[in-house]
């Protein structure tokens, strides 16, 4: 049992008003709420130890470094990584994908295929599109169906030995569906293929185990877990990190530069060019430790109960549609009003005080598929109550009685 | 009416609203009734792609005044471009092009003409005053 009262309180933002309403905050899937315990970390840092690491000499570089490093094996213990150095800091999942997509820029023929999958968020569709022009290997799609699951009777039918690279996200961002990534790379090393998951939208619920899943790469973002924006992960098994090129070039990338050639660095300093995001990197550590204290086996029972209580309740709006009904699914619910455009909806919210996400979520194929401009997505946290889903329930009537 | 006279005009009207519920009502009652734009006009060609909702716009000259029609898939944007029509329509294009729109933030809908908002009004009205400079043009 989470204690919601003590949760609540680390998040000073959860006591704001909003248009004069004690705000509602259901967009924890585009980005998390801060808690105390990190943002006393950000403080600490720029009051205390701010400096550049890895090359001082001086104490304050070297404190900033130790508790860089320190943060980064607490990512690789949380992940269950098997070295530290298989954990790249990024600034977040996008920069991490298109680092592994320019990667394999300089591995890919043209006939290789790539697979990505219909629920795909854009940031990754578009890197393995640029991808495929610049080395004419082939996009291929891993199709859904009505209830937002991957059809994975064709995934079968994709796969083959020109299969290169499978790109599926752990869990949909639009949708909430969670996906088989388990079967999903058993079947894309069947043919030898790498496959990157995005976790973006997973890590928030579940810890991931990368060596239990056999998975060539993982990417996520801090912001989605209680960190602060701008910084997120790359894990890649060792084998691979050490195939791939740099991904940018400056300083900390390189072991010694002469006008004629350079070395590059060993991992994890080959793709961490220039003055990383230090104190991001810090803070992310921390909220990791946040949320592994209360427990992800518990934030996960705890969120389900939300979501099939908001599931329960909004259904009972006439009208009302809920897209995305996969039978494993994570605590967002993306709907519509029937006749009635879901930026209404979410404005009407707003003035209420509860922030929803509407819009096509980055993922408009989903949307092109289900032939509506967008939807309203409430996604719920560990530290959201039932009170609240209470109020959005309140407010979604109240919107449709003002806009029908 | 001139530009000025039609923004005191709905700047009075608003006044009379208590809370920001009235006056949205108000302009999702103004969305709902207006047929604002000729359906062969909603063309992709005339498309504001705003992201969030999408909005149509379309302009022709009457005499040496433009007549503004437009449409949204959203009622709230369709509710302020029938404020936005009401104000620059059949106006001259000199005036369109000195007019601001500042009357927005006096009537509580700020907030819909951020740049952020990604409603395609912002783009909308840097349309109007588009065609405000290419029928301006046209009649020198």
């Amino acid at each position: 049992m989470l204690d919601l009262k003590k949760i609540r309180a680390d998040f000073p933002i959860l006591s704001r008003e909003v248009n004069g309403k004690p705000l509602v905050y259901f967009d924890n899937a585009a980005t998390s709420q801060t808690p105390q315990q990190v943002i006393d970390v950000i403080v600490d840092y720029y009051s205390n130890y701010n400096a550049n690491i890895h090359r001082g000499v001086h104490t304050l570089s070297q404190e900033a470094t130790d508790k860089y490093e320190a943060a980064r094996h607490t990512i690789q213990k949380h992940f269950n990584a098997a070295h530290a150095h298989e954990i790249i800091y990024t600034s977040g999942t996008t920069h991490s994908i298109n680092l592994v997509a320019s990667g394999f820029s300089s591995l890919l023929q043209k006939g290789d295929e790539i697979i990505v999958s219909a629920l795909e968020h854009h940031s990754n569709i578009v890197p393995w599109q640029m991808l495929c022009e610049k080395t004419g290997a082939i996009l291929k799609v891993i199709p859904m169906n009505q209830d937002g699951e991957l059809v994975m009777a064709e995934y079968d039918k994709l796969l083959n030995e020109n299969t290169k690279l499978v790109f599926v996200n752990h869990i949909s961002n639009a949708l909430g569906t969670i996906n088989p990534i388990e079967e999903i790379i058993e079947k894309a090393h069947q043919v030898g293929a790498a496959v990157l998951i995005d976790g973006a939208q997973a890590c928030p619920h579940v810890k991931p185990d990368v060596q239990a899943l056999d998975v060539d790469f993982y990417v996520a973002s801090a912001h989605k877990i209680c960190g602060p924006t701008g910084v997120g992960m790359l894990y890649g098994k060792e084998e691979w990190l050490n195939k791939l090129p740099p991904y940018q070039g400056g300083g900390e990338m390189i072991a010694e530069v002469s006008f004629t050639k350079t070395t590059y660095a060993g991992l994890p300093h080959k793709f961490e060019a220039g003055t990383p995001n230090i104190c991001g990197g810090i803070a992310f550590g921390a909220a990791l430790d946040y949320m592994n204290a209360i427990g992800f086996d518990a934030i996960a029972k705890y969120e389900q109960e939300l979501l099939e209580y908001a599931t329960k309740a909004l259904l009972e709006i006439e009208g009302l549609k809920i897209y995305g009904t996969a039978k494993n699914k994570t605590s967002v619910v993306s709907f519509n009003l029937e006749g009635i455009h879901p930026y209404d909806v979410g404005t009407i919210l707003d003035k209420l005080g509860i922030a929803v996400r509407t819009g096509h979520h980055c993922a408009q194929p989903i949307m092109d598929y289900f032939k509506i401009p967008g939807t309203v997505r409430a996604s719920f946290a560990f530290y959201n109550t039932k009170e609240e889903i209470d109020t959005l329930v309140s407010g979604v009537k109240k919107a449709k009685m003002m806009l029908s | 009416m001139n530009i000025q006279e039609i923004q005191n005009e709905i700047i009075e009207e608003f006044a009379m609203f208590e809370d920001w519920e009235e006056r949205y009502q108000y302009m999702i009652d103004l969305g709902k009734d207006l047929p604002l734009i000729n359906a062969q006009y909603k063309t992709e060609d005339n498309i504001i792609k705003g992201c969030q909702s999408k909005v149509w716009v379309h302009a022709e000259l009457e005499g040496d005044k433009i007549a503004f029609t437009a449409d949204s898939d959203a009622i709230i944007t369709k509710g302020i471009i029938a404020i936005l029509i009401r104000v620059f329509s059949n106006q001259h294009p000199k005036d369109i092009l000195e007019a601001n729109t500042d009357f927005i933030d006096q009537i509580g809908l700020k907030e819909h003409l951020s740049p952020t908002r990604a409603n395609g009004l912002v783009s909308m009205i840097k349309q109007l005053k588009l065609y405000a400079i290419a029928y301006q043009t046209q009649l020198n």
